[in-house]
């Protein structure tokens, strides 16, 4: 999809400062949004998967408000089903940063009898994160929270605003949202509702990769490609972990896959690949004929199924 | 070798048409010709189009987003989508024709470079047509270009494209716009989309995508400085114990260590101490760059001031003319009052009184009494603080407000300062 992918180099953004290319652009952008968060908001915090969207976003919100600390807790809905990368780079990065780690435990949904596990092979605990991160956000009084999600990734999301407002039970009326015009961001809420904001909304797939590499950003190993154990579902690659039930007629295979999205490991699939280096996942990206979100069983379940949980209250 | 990937610029442009006009097949075709779907968003739409019994692929369905749209078949909100060639990245706000939605095209010409405006050529040009139009000039966007669809239908006829063309830059003259156009295509077929056109010979300029990739989109602010700050920044670290920076986003012109600077509304001076954007100093800071400056002085600043420069000062004022378009089934009450929310500032504001009515579709205007839901209005404005305005022809951005009810927190007006 973009030029010459084949002579990519690693060229800070910061080089070349006498234009403003598209990537600065939407850094200054996103920066913008962050800071009106922090200044509309009483009480806010930064959604953190441990995925790559989340992770510029706490860079950005590093850079907006430097030298100061990041003056909001990451908050991490967890569904007990990570990928141990994920929880190692997550407690490192809270370390580094000297942030409150919020953590909204589905597990403990599940203990307190809140929701009911389901059960059989494609089980998953994607709809139980609803109900964690609605308790969290009411157990933390939070007003906002910002996430990595990108209006780029699936049809729903191309028509969500940079300030989302939920109403008392967390729902989203996507017929009924405010205008956003210019970049007067309209924050105001009646008490118990609450925003979820997206600062990196203009961005696609490429950008984010493109921005990792110039900024130099530290991301999960899981997104450069690897051995590990796998299995083949849904015509996507399953990480073989002690949360997936491989069933009898399944095999196990030892592939060097990567993944694209970083989520329930459950359900997240890789890609067979040979990109050890983010020089490689960017042309392989630049050469991609799938979204990244076509690796995920529960995008897969029916063609409205984003759409159906952002309205009940998903990220 | 450059990495060709950094030096793209962002162009954003909105488009625009009536029910039927093809604004779907059109972006679905820019995106499929342009190499942007992937081949699952490709198929997703290819078992839809089957479900539905048509006989090809029909591209309208990339776009249209949400299951309520798909049932009835029509596009009812904004919707975003990007694609890139090796010379832009692109930023498509895409939005619906029906009257009842102007507020959507209001919003989606908000941050756009350029409106891509559709008209049928079976049909020439329509109510819809001059309403966009006119939104698009009263939105300032600087460039339209002006598609006219549906070539095949009138056998790619070199003189009905002509006389459309002549129609329309006549009713283009009484608008406030920096260029136009004029593209004939077929979004169904891909004539002059992204690939020239076989069929049209005599048609010899740009294609749409070449067209986009070209419009000069330099930022064309005014030079005046106006940076609107966001928030104050104080680490109270050891390291930076003392330190008090401003956080913003340069509305115009641009900032450069050293420059004198006059703080709004105190009216205060001093000089550019430093600009950072986290740890790298910068030397200036140019428009659209958010960034954090510190002042030689130690001076009272807070969220909702204005850093300007020493000439080109913006107005301060309580009492504002202003441009409305409104876009709650409620008009404005006598008297009541709702929170103006302006370069990061919010003050309290009353409709003191309602001056004239736009016609959109004539540009003429008219008196007022009644004030209806997507009425373009003129009016002025009282609030009980001074704001730090600039014209809206001036400065898109310091020219800009909105209005916000107080009781249900909707947003109901989007303004620019006249
Ligand atoms: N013959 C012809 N039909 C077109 C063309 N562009 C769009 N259409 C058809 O016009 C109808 C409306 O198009 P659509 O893109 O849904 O219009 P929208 O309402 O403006 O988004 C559909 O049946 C399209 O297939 C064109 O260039 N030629």
């Amino acid at each position: 999809m973009v030029g010459d992918i084949e002579q990519i180099e690693r060229i800070s953004l910061k080089e070349s400062t006498s234009h403003f290319n598209h990537l600065k652009e939407l850094e200054a952008e996103a920066i913008y949004v962050i800071r009106e968060v922090f200044s509309q908001f009483e009480k806010s915090g930064i959604l953190f998967s441990g995925g790559k969207d989340s992770i510029v976003v706490t860079h950005l919100a590093k850079k907006a408000f430097w030298p100061a600390k990041i003056p909001f807790p990451l908050v991490h809905i967890d569904t007990g089903h990570n990928f141990p990368e994920t929880i190692k780079f997550r407690d490192e990065l809270v370390e580094q940063l000297g942030v409150d780690l919020i953590i909204g435990s589905v597990q403990q949904s599940i203990n307190q009898g809140r929701v009911k596990e389901e059960t059989g092979k494609d089980a998953s605990r994607n709809w139980l994160q609803i109900t964690t991160l609605l308790d969290t956000i009411e157990e933390h009084q939070f007003d906002a929270l910002m996430g990595g999600a990108r209006r780029d990734e699936e049809k729903a999301r191309a028509k969500e605003r940079f300030f989302s407002h939920r109403d008392d039970f967390g729902q989203w009326d996507p017929k009924n949202q405010r205008p956003e015009l210019w970049n007067i961001f309209n924050g105001k809420k009646h008490k118990g509702e609450h925003f979820r904001v997206f600062p990196i909304s203009n961005w696609t797939e490429m950008d984010v990769w493109q921005y990792i590499l110039a900024e130099n950003i530290a991301i999960p190993s899981l997104y450069l490609a690897h051995y590990r154990d796998v299995i083949c579902r849904n015509n996507t690659w399953l990480p073989v972990s002690e949360h997936l039930h491989v069933g009898e007629e399944e095999t196990i295979h030892n592939k060097k896959v990567r993944f694209r999205t970083l989520g329930d490991i459950t359900i997240t699939g890789g890609i067979e690949s040979d990109a050890d280096t983010l020089e490689k996942v960017i042309m392989e990206v630049a050469a991609a004929r799938q979204t990244e979100r076509g690796n995920r069983a529960d995008d897969k379940r029916s063609e409205t199924s984003m759409e159906d949980r952002k309205k009940e209250g998903y990220f | 070798m450059e990495n060709s990937y950094l030096d793209m610029e962002l162009l954003r442009f909105t488009t625009a048409g009536s029910v039927d006009d093809g604004k779907s097949t059109l972006i679905g075709r820019l995106l499929y010709d342009s190499k942007s779907i992937f081949e699952d968003q490709l198929e997703h739409v290819a078992n839809s189009s089957k479900r539905r019994g048509l006989d090809h692929t029909d591209l309208a369905l990339l776009t249209d987003g949400l299951k309520d749209e798909r049932e009835q078949g029509i596009t009812i909100d904004v919707a975003y989508r990007y694609f890139a060639t090796p010379k832009r990245k692109f930023i498509i706000a895409d939005t619906p024709g029906h009257i009842q939605y102007t507020r959507n095209m209001v919003t989606g010409a908000s941050t756009a470079n350029v409106a891509l405006i559709l008209i049928d050529a079976r049909k020439g040009l329509v109510e819809q047509t001059f309403r966009h139009s006119y939104i698009a000039s009263l939105l300032q966007i600087p460039h339209l270009v002006v598609c006219i669809n549906k070539m095949d239908l009138v056998n790619y006829d070199e003189e009905i494209f002509r006389s459309i063309q002549l129609e329309y830059a006549r009713f283009a003259s009484k608008l406030n716009v920096k260029g136009i156009s004029f593209i004939p295509i077929s979004a169904l077929h891909g004539d002059n989309v992204v690939n020239p056109s076989e069929n049209m010979p005599w048609y010899e300029e740009k294609t749409l995508l070449s067209t986009l990739e070209q419009i000069d989109v330099s930022k064309t602010t005014s030079a005046a400085v106006r940076f609107p700050v966001q928030t104050v920044i104080r680490p109270k670290n050891d390291t930076y114990h003392d330190y008090r920076g401003y956080a913003g986003r340069v509305a115009g012109g641009q900032l450069a260590v050293g420059d004198s600077v006059v703080v709004l509304p105190s009216g205060e001076t001093s000089t550019v101490k430093q600009i950072h954007l986290m740890d790298e100093e910068l030397s200036v800071a140019t428009t659209g760059m958010s960034v954090v400056v510190s002042l030689a002085d130690d001076i009272d600043v807070s969220r909702g001031d204005m850093i300007t420069g020493i000439t080109g000062s913006p107005k301060l004022q309580q009492d504002i003319e202003a441009t409305l378009c409104w876009f709650s089934r409620k008009g404005p009450q006598p008297r009541s009052r709702y929170t103006l929310m302006h370069s990061n500032n919010e003050v309290k504001a009353m409709v003191k009184n309602l001056n004239f009515k736009y016609d959109v579709n004539s540009l003429t205007r008219e008196g007022v009494d009644t004030v209806s839901v997507n009425d373009i209005i003129n009016v002025t404005l009282r609030t009980n603080k001074p704001l730090i305005t600039d014209k809206y022809a001036e400065n898109r951005t310091t020219g800009a407000l909105i209005l916000v009810d107080e009781n249900t927190n909707e947003t109901v007006a989007a303004g620019m300062i006249c």
